[in-house]
C-alpha cells in the first residue's frame, strides 16, 4: 500500500534518531509488522532502498519482525489467534473480536556508528 | 520474540534502553548465542540503539493537534474514503446543498491531481480548500493541518475531508477526524470489504451508495453488510442514493447529531484546557516566587 509513505516516516525518525543519540551511519533496522498491517515486505524493502539512497542509511539492512495478529473474543473471553481481520472466533464462530497484536508498524532497534 | 540485540555477554556494545528487554520475562543473559552482527570483525565503533518508535509517529502527533484544534472550536470531522468511482464527490455535493442553510460547512477535498472537485463543491456555495497530493496515495495529518490553518472553518461547523479514492491506503493515516465513513458503492462487488478489509476496519459509518441502480444489478445488499460487518461488527450502515436522494435524511440526521455533540462537548474541552493553563501559570509563578 504506503510503503513509500512508510518509508520516508522511517528515515524522517531515523534523522531525528541521529541528532539525539549521536550517531552518522545506519547499518541494520529492525522493523516489527504486525500481519494486519497490510504491508507488503517486498513493496518495504524495494521502497527503502530508493529512500535511503544518498542518506545516513545508504545500504543498510531491512530487517522484518513480523508479528502474529492476537484478539481477545468479547462474547466467549478467549484470546485467539487470527490471520485476517474478518476471521471468526475459533472457538465460539464470533466476530465480535478486540485485536490485541498484529497491528504494529514500528521501528524496534537499529544498529548504528 | 527472540532478543536479537543482545551483546551482553562480553559488554562491549552498549545498548540503550536495554532494560525494555529485560522487563519482558523472554530475555535470558548469557546462555543464548550471539548475534554474529556484534562481533564480526571490522564493526567496532557499532552499537545497537533501541528505539521503540511507531513508523507513523510523525502523522499521529498532528492528527492529535488537528483533534485537539477541532474539539476546541466545537468542529465535527469526518473523512470520507472509497475507491475511485463511489460516488463520493457528488454525494458530498448533495450532502452540503443540504446542510449549508442548518449548520457552518466546510470541505477539504483531496486528489491526486487537479481542483475540479474543490470548484465543485464552491459552486455550492460552501468553502473548500483542494489539497493535492501528487505522487501521494492518501492525505496526511500534516497536509489537514495546513488546510486548516488556511481555510479556518467556522467554529461549531462541520468539516468534510473528501480523501483520494483509494479503498487501501487512507485507512492507516489519522487526520483527526472524529470518524472515517466509508462510501461503497452498489456497482462495485459486495465482497470489497473482504478485499479491503483494513478501510472498513477503521471506518464507523458505511454509506451503501446508488441504491437506485439495485434493480439493474446483482448486488446482495445483506451479503455486503454482512462481510462488513464480520470485519468491524460496530460498523453503522446506510443505505442512500444521492442522485435521487433515498436514505438521505437519515445521512443528514446522523450529521447533524455528531455536530450537536462536538458543540456541546466544545465547553467541556475548553475548560480542560483553561484548567490546565491555570495550573501551568501557577507552576510558573510559584517558580518566579522561588527565583526572587
Amino acid at each position: 500500500m504506503h510503503e513509500l509513505a512508510l518509508c520516508e516516516g522511517i528515515l524522517q525518525a531515523l534523522e531525528e534518531q541521529a541528532k539525539i543519540r549521536h550517531f552518522a551511519r545506519v547499518h541494520a533496522v529492525w522493523l516489527e509488522i504486525g500481519v494486519l498491517s497490510s504491508v507488503e515486505p517486498e513493496a518495504l524493502r524495494f521502497n527503502f532502498d530508493v529512500i535511503t539512497h544518498g542518506t545516513l542509511a545508504e545500504g543498510s539492512r531491512l530487517e522484518i519482525v513480523t508479528v502474529p495478529a492476537q484478539a481477545w473474543c468479547l462474547p466467549c473471553g478467549g484470546k485467539i489467534s487470527i490471520q485476517q481481520y474478518f476471521d471468526a472466533c475459533p472457538q465460539c464462530g464470533s466476530h465480535q473480536l478486540q485485536i490485541v497484536e498484529g497491528e504494529e508498524l514500528r521501528i524496534q532497534q537499529l544498529e548504528v556508528e | 520474540m527472540m532478543c536479537t540485540v543482545c551483546g551482553c555477554g562480553g559488554g562491549e556494545a552498549k545498548i540503550e534502553g536495554h532494560d525494555h528487554h529485560e522487563d519482558n520475562g523472554q530475555h535470558r543473559h548469557g546462555d543464548e548465542a550471539l548475534p554474529a552482527h556484534v562481533h564480526a570483525p571490522g564493526m567496532e565503533g557499532r552499537r545497537m540503539v533501541q528505539i521503540e518508535q511507531d513508523i507513523l509517529a510523525k502523522n499521529q502527533r498532528h492528527a492529535d493537534a488537528n483533534r485537539r484544534y477541532l474539539a476546541e472550536q466545537g468542529i465535527f470531522a469526518l473523512n470520507l474514503v472509497s475507491s475511485p468511482g463511489s460516488g463520493k464527490t457528488t454525494l458530498l455535493v448533495r450532502t452540503v446543498e443540504a446542510l449549508r442553510h442548518r449548520l457552518p460547512v466546510a470541505v477539504i477535498e483531496g486528489d491526486q491531481q487537479t481542483g475540479r472537485d474543490a470548484e465543485r463543491i464552491r459552486a455550492t456555495g460552501v468553502p473548500a480548500l483542494q489539497i493535492n497530493t501528487g505522487k501521494g496515495c492518501h492525505l496526511d495529518a500534516h497536509m489537514v493541518g495546513h488546510g486548516l490553518e488556511q481555510m479556518q472553518p467556522l467554529a461549531g461547523g462541520v468539516l468534510f475531508i473528501e480523501n483520494v479514492g483509494n479503498l487501501v491506503c487512507p485507512s492507516a493515516f489519522d487526520l483527526g477526524e472524529a470518524h472515517k465513513v466509508v462510501v461503497l458503492s452498489v456497482t462495485e462487488g459486495e465482497d470489497k470489504p473482504l478485499k479491503y478489509p483494513d478501510m472498513f476496519h477503521a471506518a464507523d459509518l458505511m454509506l451503501l451508495n446508488k441504491i437506485d441502480l439495485l434493480p439493474y444489478l446483482e448486488f446482495d445488499v445483506h451479503a455486503c453488510i454482512d462481510y462488513a460487518r464480520r470485519i468491524n461488527p460496530k460498523l453503522a450502515v446506510l443505505q442512500v442514493s444521492a442522485t435521487r436522494g433515498d436514505g438521505m435524511a437519515a445521512w443528514l440526521d446522523w450529521i447533524e447529531k455528531g455536530a450537536g455533540l462536538a458543540r456541546h462537548d466544545r465547553d467541556k474541552v475548553l475548560w480542560e484546557r483553561k484548567a490546565a493553563l491555570e495550573q501551568e501559570l501557577a507552576v510558573l509563578q510559584s517558580r518566579l516566587g522561588d527565583a526572587n
